[in-house]
């Protein structure tokens, strides 16, 4: 380190560092190993169980709960960013001096100590050889620089010297995925809206914090329907939504998972659903003493007479869950009896059981035996208007890394050197950037192709 | 010809070819790699006949999917792409005994899925949220990933088995000098982050058109993120700080850690949206 440097200037060093980035880098890929570990977003009642008063607190301190939002870890990424910023500045005026130079110079030496120099042989006088070899070169590698020398001719061709670029490409599109996903977090939002067949709503509730946002917009679901395979599993889910704007039909069109509605910067997505309320119930109504059976159709808060003026039965609600004793039964309806002496009881008449009823040991059993099965739809409601800067840094990433990794600057050198009027020594050698490896072959087969002239 | 029956021959024929390749690194025969090679070809031809049989077996039950879409067709496919690259990678650098490095791993990845009781080589039908080009898109690019991956673990392992400057009697002489090592290792790290950054943003892309976020921090994700952070220490630490032999060696072998991680400890271990590898 140099002496006497100002406090910005030893700022400036400390985040041009590549050492920077790799301790960065080690500390977000082990931190983010927590997040997977410890339950994101749950409730303080379930942190306090599973890992007790004092792990809580430091979990609450944290914010391991929520950690990919926590201070902490924005302060890693921010610091990726500065690092980024700062190293790609630092060194882009070198890079560009290599990318633009004023001249195009090489150094013969150089090549000539080159590892993967290869050498042989011609019985042919050196001058012949020029135009030929001269082609060859420009046609694999690019324009020739041919210099006379002494002894012979030395020949220069390179190419992709702008591949250099690449790596600042990468870091870029960085940038821009972080850019995009603090415009993201700011300006977006990712809420949950479920509607029954035939309801109409604007508000949807954000996610995790259940918070009500005006969509801008009334989304009305007209029909929704669920396809299952002969397997139970469900194939396909599908909504018929209606978009209502100044309470005038906009249009209206199908959304399946997977092919979402995306309309003035909001996503309108299928992403579950479960059955509603049905509207009209068909009940048998069994007298236990000799199992005579009464049909009778019933709306949902309607009240009608038990048979033999026994009384008056009110269908009171829908359970989507009901739950007896512990037990889940499912969905159930639900309704009160009230008898002739002003008795009231309350029954339940799950749709999965149709005997439990009869267990109740009334004078009537209830089955629930036809009713229309009702859905809701269960809408994920998001904005994002930082998504086009993630997605160009996707672009960026994958073209960046393309170049960064599969392009190089490569440069090639032939001399060729008298020996006698009829025979020439051949010397060929490379340089690149990366892969070496690569060089080598390459050279090998130039060889193979110049000895076949 | 079923796929069952396809990809079964083909676990035993890749079985053969690691036994070529082990044999003729331990008995100091160069001969016995060119069988490994050819054997290791057929095998390759059967594993690719056997995923096509079960893409026309799916659409002849009616379902009609890719077979990429759980783990038993991802580990064959992790087979499949392990062994195109290999074979890749011999035909260019002509070097054939690091095969002993890489059919194992071949070998392992489709044996696992034939043979696990815990994986069930059922054609089901996908649900809804599977249904999407992407996840075909996003399944081979990862899986592509892994293989590039998967052969640079295997090559990494050569520095612990070769020492620097082996003498010319001994049986490790015949593996490739750590030079071509760490270009092997290096370029193979190259292709997987290429093809895991693809893979991931293909998955991005995916979820945003499924569910509206492209990015959810489910712990597969974030495995799969944690991954990729490793590998791209891995290259700035060989770029910048001149890391190369052992130390390099040994970020390969966590980045491969992280890579098994992501695709098994993820699934048996934490909870989240994938259901599969
Ligand atoms: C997630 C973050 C990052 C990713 C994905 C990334 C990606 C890359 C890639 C793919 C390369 C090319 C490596 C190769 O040629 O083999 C590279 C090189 C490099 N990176 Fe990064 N990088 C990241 C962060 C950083 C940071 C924070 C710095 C800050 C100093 C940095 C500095 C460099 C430098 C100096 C090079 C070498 C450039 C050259 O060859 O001239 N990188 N990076």
């Amino acid at each position: 380190m140099k002496k006497n440097q100002t406090i910005p200037e030893l700022i400036w060093q400390f985040f041009s560092s590549v050492k920077l980035a790799v301790y960065t880098l080690v500390l977000l890929a082990a931190t983010s190993v927590i997040g997977t570990i410890i339950l994101q977003n749950g409730t303080p009642q379930q942190y306090l169980r599973e890992y007790g008063a004092a792990v809580y607190n430091v979990i609450k301190v944290f914010n391991i709960d929520d950690m990919y939002r926590a201070w902490w870890f924005l302060a890693l990424l921010v610091i990726l960013c500065i690092n980024i910023v700062v190293c790609s500045i630092e060194r882009l005026s070198t890079t560009w001096k290599i990318i633009f130079p004023k001249k195009i110079k090489f150094n013969p030496d150089r090549f000539r100590k080159q590892k993967n120099l290869e050498t042989y042989s011609v019985n042919k006088n050196a001058p012949t050889l020029y135009n030929d070899y001269e082609t060859l070169l420009s046609k694999t590698i690019g324009k020739v620089i041919k210099e006379e020398t002494q002894t012979g001719a030395i020949m220069y061709a390179e190419s992709g010297r702008w591949t250099r670029m690449g790596v600042y490409v990468v870091h870029l599109s960085i940038i821009l995925l972080l850019i995009g996903a603090l415009i993201g977090s700011f300006f977006g939002f990712k809420a949950n809206l479920n509607l029954d067949e035939g309801a109409t709503s604007d508000t949807a509730f954000i996610a995790k914090k259940r918070e009500p946002v005006n969509i801008g917009f009334s989304i009305r679901c007209n029909d929704f329907n669920v396809k299952f395979y002969d397997t139970g599993a469900p194939e396909e889910f599908k909504s018929n939504l209606t978009i209502i704007e100044n309470g005038k039909e906009s249009f209206t069109k199908d959304i399946l998972v997977n092919h979402p509605l995306r309309y003035k910067g909001i996503n309108i997505f299928q992403s579950s659903y479960g059955s509603g309320k049905p509207d009209i119930v068909v009940f048998d109504i069994i007298r236990q003493s000799d199992k005579s059976v009464t049909s009778q159709t019933i709306k949902i808060g309607e009240e009608i007479q038990l048979p033999d003026a026994q009384g008056l039965f009110k269908l009171q609600g829908f359970l989507p869950h009901y739950d007896f004793r512990g037990n889940n039964l499912g969905e159930a309806f639900i309704g009160k009896i009230t008898f002739k002496d002003a008795k009231e009881i309350q029954i339940a008449i799950p749709i999965k059981f149709p005997t439990f009823d009869k267990m109740r040991k009334g004078t009537f059993a209830f089955v629930a035996k036809e009713f229309e099965q009702k859905y809701y739809t269960g809408l994920q409601i998001t904005k994002d208007p930082g998504v086009w800067y993630v997605y160009a840094g996707f672009i960026l990433m994958i073209i960046g890394c393309w170049i960064t990794f599969f392009m190089s600057h490569q440069s090639l050198f032939i001399e060729i050197e008298k020996i006698d009027e009829n025979s020439s020594k051949i010397s060929i050698s490379g340089t690149t950037n990366r892969n070496n490896q690569g060089m080598k072959l390459k050279i090998k087969k130039i060889v193979t192709k110049l000895k076949d002239i | 010809m079923n796929s069952s029956l396809a990809l079964s021959l083909a676990t035993f024929i890749y079985g053969l070819s690691s036994v070529f390749y082990i044999g003729s690194f331990a008995f100091k025969k160069q001969i016995l790699a060119k069988p490994g090679f050819i054997v290791l070809v057929i095998g390759f031809l059967s594993n690719t006949a056997g995923i096509i049989i079960r893409w026309i077996e799916s659409h002849q039950m009616g379902y009609g999917y890719a077979p990429f879409s759980n783990m038993y067709e991802s580990l064959v496919f992790f087979s499949w792409a392990i062994a195109v690259l290999y074979i890749f990678v011999e035909l260019k650098y002509k070097e054939n005994i690091i095969g002993m490095f890489a059919t194992p791993l071949i070998f392992l990845a489709i044996a696992y899925a034939s043979l696990s009781p815990d994986i069930s080589s059922k054609i089901s039908p996908l649900i809804p949220a599977l249904k999407s080009n992407w996840l075909i898109a996003h399944v081979i690019t990862c899986f592509l990933g892994y293989a590039g991956f998967a052969l640079a673990f295997g090559f990494s392992i050569i520095y612990f088995v070769k020492s620097k400057n082996s003498d010319a009697a001994s049986i490790f002489a015949k593996l490739p000098s750590w030079d071509l090592i760490d270009e092997l290792t290096y370029q193979m790290v190259v292709f997987g982050f290429l093809f895991l950054t693809i893979g991931i943003i293909t998955g991005a892309v995916w979820a945003n058109s499924a569910w509206g976020t492209y990015w959810s921090w489910d712990p597969k994700e974030t495995w799969s993120l944690i991954t990729w952070f490793i590998y791209a220490i891995f290259l700035h630490l060989r770029m910048m700080r001149g890391w190369h032999g052992k130390n390099l060696a040994w970020v390969s072998i966590i980045g491969f850690m992280a890579v098994m991680f992501t695709y098994f400890g993820v699934n048996f271990l934490l909870s989240g949206l994938h259901s599969y590898g």
